[in-house]
């Protein structure tokens, strides 16, 4: 499966890249992206871990700038 | 502003009102009887309210390990500056920087809008047709195969079939071009396009996923996904770059005193010019308006109906040195249509008349393009009041349309030519075997393109040339490309020599290799694609039907005249979505300018920074200067990236 999520408050484009490193060493994710203009996170991961992939990427954003929200 | 945005703003005003007037004080002596520790706190009451969540956040980062961010640097710097003793600059600093980085959110902000602004063409809802009446619903949620309605005004939301009533559309946010398309019933409509003034009801064929409007905008959101060569340089500097320029302001800070030989008296001014490194050791100008740049000059591009499927793209297509174009369907029109007429003992238009006539009971190519031809005479001979045959009847000659009554008789004789009685005249129209066994006398003719000789009771009365057309603007677009600075244009087709060699010489192409067959055009690419010298590029153009294979062997792949076509836009790197081969140098033309803008931030920012750290290692300049260095130098490369959006 493949979904995309809104962030807010991504005010940096350094940490954009760092949350992208970070999400794409999730174990079980196929691909993933953050996109700083656009304000987006993408994530590909298999459907039976999807949900656990997406709360541990939500965690991975908190820990590099936690005023970045994810609009699930 | 947001919320974020308004509260720093507050901040920043409160300590500006506490700050100045504390740094007047300062300067004109107001302070001096002061102790020290009364000072301290004076000054500490304006950082504590620009800088604790600086301060915050940094230790936070600490706790996780995280050392090089910007809040830690930041801290270090100014804590620097409050162990020396220069309370005001410590505050200084931190107040700019927080102005700077409030500049640089309003303008990243902006540039976000101004890109979803253009990429205003993601429709909201879709009026879904229902046993209850007509709701209003999530383009998302409509699945294949049901009916919508699309009121004037209104953006088609999904692609479909038109199954009621007419319009005209206005195409302008998928081509760049408003010249309004018009549709009637059975017509295909895609999404992204706004309804004229027409009711359509529709058939849809796609979901929302899969429909033109919701790949484009995928297409060019992920186009910053594919970096350029620049952006991976960019991303390797900073990599490099903060821990260097730390690293060096730790050495400054202890290996200074020791070689200047000031000694401990000289170990606070050391520690300062250490600091104000810090402060410019933060590669966000960098970071932020290189991909910005891109990300522009692609909104830009898509605009104008281009889109350009990734960043490398837009920078290779910035030193195109060679465009290979395929000939049908490119250059030309692929269709083909009546080039000239060779009248022999009657007007041209009477020829054209009666060959029509001749020929409208077959659905041959041939006869098509006859017909057609025919039609567009006698509109024209009508606008212009019909001047020659006015005495004659008119309603003969500028009717445009077949007369079925005049005709009798009419006979195909498959792959040869047809006869039949137009107004009681035998009429034979065909090859030249048609005219033998006709046993009619003819003057061969040899034109390019194929002949059709025409006959009236046996008499040659003269011959009609068919061939493809060149394309309104190709030989334009050839001539604004070499301008724009290609220096070879190419045509590769399967035409005969003779068609390929009339089409050159037209479109004025520096060469032409004819009759190649499918699988030689991949191989004469490769051929070109060898004597390309090293930093120049190869531009691949098609209509993106059957050259899948060279689109994707090309540098670049250009496919064009692809409005709808999915196959087309898997294949190529950058689509035109008109027909458009004039387009190709305003992709040339948005390039340069990009890479342009994209070089002038690069070496602005490297060199701004740069010049504040030398200079800073000389105690020339200040930490004022060096949080310009940062975020001022962050906040103009920002602005100046905002040019790419512009269309040239």
């Amino acid at each position: 499966m493949k979904k995309k999520f809104n962030l807010e408050d991504l005010d940096c484009a350094n940490c954009a890249a760092k949350m992208e490193e970070a999400i794409k060493e999730i174990p079980g994710v196929i691909n993933a992206s953050v996109n700083f203009l656009a304000q987006k996170m993408m994530i590909e991961a298999p459907d039976d871990q999807f949900d656990a992939i997406v709360e541990k990427a939500v965690a991975c954003i908190a820990k590099v700038e936690p005023d970045c929200k994810v609009i699930l | 502003m947001t919320k974020k945005q308004k509260a720093a703003f507050i901040r920043i005003i409160i300590t500006a009102l506490i700050f100045f007037p504390l740094l007047i004080l300062e300067h004109t002596g107001g302070l001096d009887k002061l102790p020290l520790a009364a000072r301290i706190i004076v000054f500490l009451i304006p950082y504590g309210i620009i800088g604790y969540d600086v301060v915050k956040k940094a230790c936070r980062n600490i706790l996780k390990g995280k050392v090089f961010d910007e809040n830690f640097l930041m801290m270090i710097a100014t804590f620097g500056a409050l162990a020396v003793q220069e309370f005001p600059e410590a505050v200084a600093v931190m107040l700019f920087y927080q102005v700077g980085e409030l500049f640089q959110s309003y303008a990243v902000g902006k540039s976000r809008k101004s890109i979803s602004d253009m990429m205003d063409m993601a429709p909201e809802y879709a009026n879904l047709e229902t046993e209850g009446g007509i709701s209003s619903v999530d383009p998302d949620d409509v699945p294949v195969g049901s009916i919508i309605v699309i009121k004037p005004g209104e953006k088609i939301p999904l692609d479909g079939v038109v199954i009621e009533g007419d319009s005209m559309l206005d195409t302008s946010a998928l081509t760049g071009e408003s010249v309004p398309r018009r549709i009637h019933e059975n017509d295909d409509i895609i999404s992204g396009c706004i309804n004229g003034n027409g009711t359509l009801r529709v058939r849809t064929t796609k979901e929302y996923d899969d429909s033109t409007v919701a790949k484009i905008l995928e297409l060019v959101e992920n186009a910053s996904d594919k970096k350029a060569k620049v952006e991976n340089f960019i991303t390797r500097f900073a990599k490099y770059y903060t821990p260097v320029v730390t690293l060096s302001a730790v050495a400054l800070a202890v290996l200074g005193p020791v070689i200047s030989g000031g000694g401990v008296a000289s170990v606070s001014k050391w520690l300062l010019r250490a600091c104000t490194f810090l402060v410019v050791s933060c590669p966000c100008a960098l970071v932020i308006s290189v991909p910005l740049g891109f990300f522009g000059g692609i909104g830009a591009a898509s605009k104008k109906g281009i889109l350009i499927k990734g960043s490398n793209y837009l920078e290779m297509a910035s030193k195109v040195d060679t465009v290979v174009f395929d000939k049908t369907g490119t250059l030309t029109k692929g269709e083909f249509k009546v080039s000239k007429v060779i009248a022999r003992n009657m007007t041209a238009d009477e020829l054209l008349e009666i060959a029509a006539h001749a020929e409208s009971y077959s659905t041959h190519p041939i006869a098509v393009s006859i017909l057609e031809a025919y039609e567009r005479v006698s509109a024209e001979t009508s606008a212009t009041g019909g001047t020659k045959d006015r005495e004659e009847g008119s309603e003969k000659s500028t009717s445009g349309r077949i007369d079925p009554s005049r005709i009798e008789n009419a006979h195909e004789d498959a792959g040869h030519g047809v006869d039949a009685l137009i107004d009681g005249k035998h009429v034979v129209i065909g090859n030249g075997k048609h005219m033998d066994k006709h046993g009619i006398k003819y003057d061969p003719c040899d034109e390019n393109g194929t002949i059709v000789y025409v006959a009236e009771d046996g008499r040659y009365a003269g011959a009609i040339v068919i061939s493809d057309t060149v394309k309104d603007g190709a030989s334009e677009a050839i001539d604004t490309m070499k301008r724009a600075g290609v220096n070879k244009c190419v045509m590769l087709t399967g035409d005969r020599e003779a068609a390929a060699k009339s089409a050159a010489k037209e479109l004025k192409v520096d060469k032409y290799y004819a009759e190649l067959l499918p699988g030689d055009k991949v191989s004469k690419v490769e051929e070109l694609l060898k004597s390309e010298n090293e930093g120049s590029y190869l531009a691949f153009v098609g209509d993106g039907i059957n050259d899948a294979p060279v689109l994707a062997r090309a540098d670049i792949g250009i496919a064009m005249g692809s409005m709808g076509s999915d196959a087309a836009i898997e294949a190529a790197d950058i689509v035109l979505m008109d027909d458009d081969v004039r387009k190709i140098s305003t992709v040339i033309k948005i390039s340069r300018r990009t890479m342009k803008i994209v070089r002038q931030n690069i070496v602005f920012a490297i060199g701004v920074k740069l010049a504040v750290l030398v200079l800073s290692a000389f105690g020339i300049t200040n930490m004022w200067a060096a949080v310009f260095a940062d975020v001022g130098v962050a906040v103009l490369a920002i602005l100046n990236s905002m040019r790419t959006l512009k269309s040239t």
